[in-house]
């Protein structure tokens, strides 16, 4: 019997919309993870805190502002800085196509757009919890 | 490699705060390093004033958290939060909102908060809720809150399982004080109505001293005959900060009656006792299952035909248990 996997979901940045974030939690609550989701308009070191205590096996960003590559570089130092860099960083919103090498270098793990279907999003995120292995 | 949790246990006792929170997650499992871990955490624990809190869903709860722990930090006291949501009945899933309640408190370094869902199995939830108190004890906190939903047996009894229980209720949830109606009266320290903004909690709190009056506590008396304590009943407001203060005070003055009398020996023991049977619940089971999956599936059909009972074949299935 494992345990369920872990997730927090954050929503960063200015924008107002959560519905799509809730769609995901209950989604991924659906498929027996456990969700925590902190709310509107948080900032990076206030998401990296959460996951760090939470100990998330994946931290979710939503991101609809197109601040990406301000705020993702930043979440992923504050996350090294807190000893916790095994923490599976995964982005959700609207990426234009040329952020997207940029974002997987710096560590982003999988970036689920929002044509990606629920059962895509849960198989993905089970396949990169496996691939990481036990911590 | 994964780092081996009696190096985690050593930088706990450092007051590494990334080893509570993954020794935390450690904690389910029932590998033997983990277990003589968990162990070494428990022996070493045992300083902080632990709070359980508990209520109807939506009394307000986490929002009293908040406000309490954003309070006691003024004082420089380090405050742990454990918050506990029910999780799904089909997926096993669960949507932990109670820390959206407290994101005033994530970017304080003396504050720590960690969610968990109500899993299947009984003695799991104690289990895994109970370590993680020991665990933030141990790492440092002077004060852990342990929030429950006060329905269901397991929660109510982890909020039982601390130095000093708050019942929380609230006005406009229903005609009746909903902590008579869940049963969860009897086990309060502190009484708190929450809400005492809204004009209808004066008689909230009124039918609730009228219940403590007709004698629901037993107060537990000192050998003189007196109460070591009586339940009081304190109105809190989350939005304009009243009784808050007074409830801290209240808070600490259980604390003191708790450690120097024998009101607080009794509950240690109890609490020890609870500990203990829940563990070993927890071990029993998951050794029941893992060596019994498959002896299972071999009698399963006899069963069925009704040619074996199920009496019959979990005695022999439990005597087979192997350790
Ligand atoms: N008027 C008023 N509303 C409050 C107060 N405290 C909480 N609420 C509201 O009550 C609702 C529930 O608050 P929570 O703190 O989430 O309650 P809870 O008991 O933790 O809820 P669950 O965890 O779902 O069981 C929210 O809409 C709050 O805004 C208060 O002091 N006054
Ligand atoms: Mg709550």
């Amino acid at each position: 019997m494992s345990l369920p996997i872990r997730v927090l979901l954050a929503k960063v940045g200015l924008d107002g919309h959560d519905r799509g974030v809730k769609v995901v939690a209950r989604t991924l609550r659906d498929a027996g993870m456990d969700v925590i989701y902190t709310g509107l308009h948080r900032t990076p070191e206030e998401v990296v805190n959460a996951a760090v205590q939470e100990d998330v096996d994946i931290l979710g960003v939503s991101l609809l502002s197109g601040a990406h590559m301000t705020i993702c570089p930043k979440i992923m130092r504050l996350l090294k800085d807190k000893d916790a860099e095994d923490t599976i960083v995964v982005v959700g919103g609207v990426v234009p196509d040329e952020d997207v090498i940029p974002l997987r270098d710096m560590g982003v793990k999988e970036l689920l757009l929002q044509d990606t279907t629920p059962k895509e999003i849960v198989a993905r995120l089970e396949k990169l919890v496996q691939e990481r292995g036990p911590r | 490699m994964p780092i081996s949790s009696a190096d985690l246990v050593a930088r706990l006792k450092k007051g590494d705060l990334r080893a509570a929170s993954r020794l935390m997650s450690r904690a389910e499992s029932n590998d033997d390093e983990t277990l003589s871990s968990l162990g070494a955490i428990y022996r070493a624990a045992g300083r902080a004033h632990i709070v359980g809190l508990t209520g109807v869903p939506g009394s307000g709860k986490s929002t009293l958290v908040s406000k309490l722990v954003e309070t006691i930090r003024k004082d420089g006291r380090r405050v742990g939060v454990i918050a506990i949501d029910p999780s799904s009945p089909f997926s096993g899933g669960a949507i932990l909102g109670d820390r959206i309640r407290m994101t005033n408190l994530v970017m304080d370094e003396g504050v720590f908060i960690r969610s968990m869902a109500t899993r299947g199995s009984t003695g799991g939830l104690a289990r895994s809720a109970l370590t993680a108190v020991d665990i933030l004890d141990t790492v440092g906190f002077d004060v852990i809150i342990i929030e429950t939903v006060g329905v269901g047996q397991d929660e109510v009894e982890i909020a039982k399982a601390s130095h000093s229980t708050l019942v929380v209720s609230a006005p406009g949830l229903g005609d009746d004080v909903q902590a008579i109606k869940a049963g969860i009266l009897e086990i309060a320290d502190i009484h708190v109505v929450s809400k005492c903004d809204r004009s209808d909690s004066n008689r909230t709190i009124t039918d609730l001293k009228i219940m403590l009056a007709m004698g629901v506590n037993i107060a537990i008396k000192d050998r003189g005959g007196k109460p070591l304590w009586q339940v009081p009943v304190v109105g809190t407001s989350s939005e304009t900060g009243e009784g808050i203060d007074t409830l801290i005070a209240t808070l600490d003055r259980h604390r003191d009656v708790h450690r120097t009398t024998e009101l607080g020996e009794e509950r240690l023991r109890n609490i020890a006792e609870y500990r203990t049977f829940k563990t070993a619940e927890d071990l029993l089971r998951s050794q029941f299952y893992k060596s019994t999956n498959k002896r299972i599936q071999d009698v399963v059909e006899q069963i069925a035909r009704r040619e074996l009972d199920p009496f019959t074949a979990s005695n022999d299935l439990l005597k087979k248990i192997a350790f």
